[in-house]
This record gives C-alpha cells, sequence and structure tokens, in this order.
C-alpha cells in the first residue's frame, strides 16, 4: 500500500516498501468489531494471506499506564487524547508497520477515528484533534459499523453487559443516570463519526443486520479489494458462483 | 492558540529553559525561596513529572521502546496531566507557578529528534503561555564541563544516545545539545523568550532574574509573611 499519512507522518521510519494491507474496522463497543475481525482472519488466513491485528491500547509502550489512567477518576480529555496519540503510534511503529512491511493484511480494531470523536465529543478542537494524529498512516480502507444507540443499549444489555464508564461518557456529567448518559454520549460519538465519514472516506456497514449479513458484506468489499476470487459464502471454501 | 495568547487568570505563570548545564534549576530554586520568603504563595511543576506517565515512561526508556514520536507524545501527555492539575488551578487562585522547562524543550529537542515542527507546535497549542520565560544561554564547553565538574551524570537521552550521533555520551551531548541550542535560538525569537546570560554567576543571574520578576507581582495577593530576613539569599536587587 502507498505509505501516505493525514500529516507530516513519522520521523525516523522506514516507509519505503509496504506490500501489506491496512484495514480499520470502527464502530462502538457491542457493534461486533471483534467478532467480525475474528472471523475475516479466519477467512483470509484460510486463503493463504498472512494476518495481523491490532486493537486500542494494546501498545506494549502504554497499555498498562492507560489502563491505569482510567482506574482512576482524573483523566482529563486532553491528556487522554495525547495517551491514546501514544498507543497508537507506538502500535504503528512496532506493529503495524513491520507487519505491512513483511506483507501482512493488518486488521486493527478501532483507529485515530474513535479517539477523534472521543476527544471531539469532550469538546476538544476538531482541527487540533486532526492535526495530532499527522502521524498515522492512511489505512486502505476503514469499514464503519454503524449502529443507533438504542440498539446498541439493547444488544450489550440483552447478552448480560453492562454499560461501561467511558463509553457512557460518565466523565463528562451528560446525564444523572448511566444508561441516559450512556445513550447521549453514544449519539455524540455517532455524529461525529457521521460528520467525518465522508472526509476520511468510511465505507459505512449497517451493522443492525445479522452477523453474517455484515460478514459476508464485508468479505465481499476486501474481496474485490484484496482478490477478487477470493469471495465466497461464509464457511464455504468455493468460490461464489455468482461472483 | 493559548501559548501565543496571555492568559487572564489571576496568577502568574514563571518557566525557566535552556540545556542541561545551564543552571536553569538552581536559578528557579533560588527564585521559588526568594518568592516565598517575601510571602507569595508559589506552587512548582517540573517537566515529566506527572505520576499519571511516570511508569509508561519508565518502561519505555528501560526497554528502549521509544521513537522520536512515541518520546514526544508521551512528554505532551505528561505536560497536559500537570497542566490540568498543577499548572491551571494554580494559576486560577492567584498563585506563582513556577515551572522547570516547559512546550519550548519539546520544541527544541524533538524538533532535534526529527519531529515536524509544526506538528509539535500543535501538540501543545493548548498549553498556557507564561508571563515570563526565561531562557538560560549558556555555549557547549561551558555545559559539559559545569556536568563534567559536578554531580550530574549524563542521561541517556538527554545526551541524545537514542539518535545515535556518537558512541561516546560526551561527544554525542555536545552534537546533540549544540543542535538543540541552535533550536532554542529560533524559538527565542518566535515565542520572545527573555535570554539570561547563563555563563555569569548564579548572583549575577539572580539578581538580574528577581529584576525581571519583580514587575509581574503587582497586583498579587500574600498570604505569608515576609521571611525575608531569615533566609539566606543573593545580595540585595
Amino acid at each position: 500500500m502507498d505509505p501516505n499519512f493525514y500529516g507530516a507522518g513519522l520521523p525516523k521510519c522506514d516507509v519505503s516498501s509496504l506490500p501489506g494491507h491496512l484495514i480499520v474496522l470502527e464502530g462502538a463497543d457491542g457493534v461486533g468489531r471483534s467478532t467480525h475481525i475474528e472471523l475475516l482472519q479466519g477467512w483470509l488466513e484460510g486463503h493463504g494471506f498472512a494476518v495481523a491485528t491490532t486493537g486500542l491500547t494494546r501498545s506494549a509502550l502504554t497499555a498498562k499506564g492507560i489502563e491505569d489512567a482510567k482506574e482512576g477518576h482524573n483523566f482529563d480529555r486532553t491528556t487522554m487524547s495525547l495517551f491514546y496519540a501514544t498507543d497508537l503510534a507506538d502500535r504503528i511503529e512496532s506493529e503495524i508497520m513491520p507487519a505491512l512491511r513483511s506483507g501482512f493484511v493488518v486488521l486493527a480494531d478501532r483507529y485515530v477515528f474513535t479517539t477523534m470523536a472521543r476527544g471531539a465529543a469532550r469538546g476538544l478542537d476538531r482541527e487540533w484533534l486532526a492535526q495530532l494524529y499527522g502521524f498515522a498512516l492512511v489505512p486502505e480502507r476503514v469499514f464503519f459499523l454503524r449502529l443507533d444507540p438504542d440498539d446498541l443499549i439493547r444488544r450489550t444489555l440483552r447478552r448480560g453487559g453492562e454499560l461501561d464508564y467511558w463509553e457512557s461518557g460518565r466523565d463528562i456529567g451528560l446525564a444523572p443516570d448511566l444508561y441516559t448518559s450512556f445513550r447521549r454520549y453514544q449519539a455524540l460519538i455517532l455524529q461525529e463519526f457521521d460528520r467525518t465519514a465522508e472526509r476520511y472516506g468510511f465505507t459505512t456497514i449497517d451493522a443492525s443486520r445479522s452477523v453474517e449479513e455484515v460478514q459476508a458484506e464485508l468479505r465481499r468489499q476486501l474481496a474485490a479489494m484484496l482478490d477478487p476470487s477470493l469471495f465466497a459464502p461464509m464457511g464455504d471454501g468455493t468460490p461464489d458462483a455468482s461472483d | 492558540m493559548p501559548i501565543r495568547e496571555p492568559h487572564d487568570f489571576p496568577g502568574r505563570l514563571i518557566v525557566v529553559e535552556g540545556i542541561d548545564g545551564s543552571g536553569k534549576s538552581t536559578q528557579l530554586s533560588l527564585l521559588q525561596t526568594f518568592l516565598q520568603s517575601e510571602g507569595y504563595d508559589v506552587s512548582f511543576t517540573t517537566w515529566n513529572s506527572s505520576p499519571l506517565v511516570k511508569d509508561t515512561t519508565k518502561r519505555g526508556k528501560k526497554k528502549n521502546l521509544f521513537t522520536p514520536t512515541t518520546f514526544s507524545l508521551i512528554h505532551a501527555t505528561d505536560y497536559a496531566d500537570r497542566h490540568e492539575r498543577s499548572i491551571l488551578p494554580p494559576l486560577q487562585a492567584g498563585l506563582i507557578v513556577l515551572a522547570d522547562r516547559y512546550a519550548y524543550t519539546a520544541f527544541a529537542r524533538d524538533a532535534v529528534r526529527g519531529c515536524d515542527p509544526a506538528w509539535l507546535r500543535n501538540l501543545y497549542d493548548f498549553a498556557t503561555r507564561p508571563d515570563l520565560a526565561l531562557y538560560f544561554r549558556v555555549d557547549i564547553d561551558t555545559s559539559v564541563a559545569r556536568i563534567m565538574g559536578g554531580r550530574m551524570r549524563l542521561k541517556y537521552h538527554e545526551a541524545g544516545m537514542d539518535l545515535g550521533l556518537s558512541p561516546d555520551p560526551i561527544q554525542s551531548f555536545r552534537m546533540f545539545q549544540s543542535k538543540v541550542l541552535a533550536e532554542y535560538d529560533t524559538i527565542t525569537e518566535e515565542y520572545g523568550l527573555t535570554v539570561i546570560d547563563a555563563k555569569r554567576t548564579v548572583v549575577e543571574q539572580q539578581r538580574e532574574v528577581r529584576k525581571l520578576v519583580k514587575p509581574l507581582l503587582k497586583g498579587l495577593r500574600r498570604t505569608g509573611v515576609p521571611r525575608t530576613a531569615h533566609v539566606r539569599v543573593p545580595a540585595e536587587v
């Protein structure tokens, strides 16, 4: 893929040859990002692709520090944005770039867009955020799994899950109760995603459908990009006759 | 762009900048003693000291995980946390905040490490502009002589060892910090830092520092009882 950056890029980082592919899945907690990444990974590996995955706060450098900061009750929005930016920069340089150099398909469970949306929902300047992420590599594709907050809440709760403190934006005092706070916060995040969808060229995927339907659409899109002969119905290794 | 515009908090922000061996920390510490002895409420903050990122920085240094970009970002994270907790509240409460190194340190060092200057300036755009930013300018020979003559040790990143300029720490320090000095000159002009000739004696410099600080004290509330008589300070300024 072409080594394009959103801004000034990464100093002292070799970008001369990146035969791999960076694919991003964005969307709220509960839309099924990790399920789809797992399914895509199995599918791609089944077709002989080397696949690497990465996700927010998994950096060797910052994982522990961010976890500790979230445990505390004094994590200011600017500090949070910068800490997440550190996490992403570390993962781009030490995980994503090496994998792309080796020709891997890198499936990223969220990317700069989530952290930008969180910052903007907390009132940070959008241009400041966009410039901050000038070091980030432009992915080849960004799939935005879109789901309305009401569906998101139902999906989370019927699985026995709880509404997460940070995913509910409890730190910014949107509402006195968790449910209303979650709903308002996720609506703000969704608004940010919709606002940036065009600027960053998201492929918006309707995540209210079944896992099978969403996965099939993701595969169709990826096959068109990576290798048109790849697409086959789920669980079936043979090429799709209609393709 | 807060870092380019005067703040309107009731407090005062005074920062010192300079390379290692410039004597800036000594001067700031003397200033703190002086201000406290005059009855002013003073709060002190140091570059790279936030407990929030302390372990991360330690891990990164120990395992050599840093790149110019992550090194820069973790320092910005550190600053943001201190800005929120240790800089803004005392400024809002009307105290004098003394900062040992500020965003200009990042502008100078990280640019030498290859980070884009415009990106760096955006990173610290939210920083409060100091009422007084003192740059202790010293030549590289004086700085090295002071470090070698004192109990200071050359630290890995401070010597720019991560850039692979030279395997010899002293030589690396000279090469790295010479470039940092050049960056500081640019920054001094851009942000209007006040240059202090840091080759002079401690007392001479402290006199100048106090002379520069005095006009800023007008209108500040003193809550302490002036204790000038009990504190050893350099001769009257």
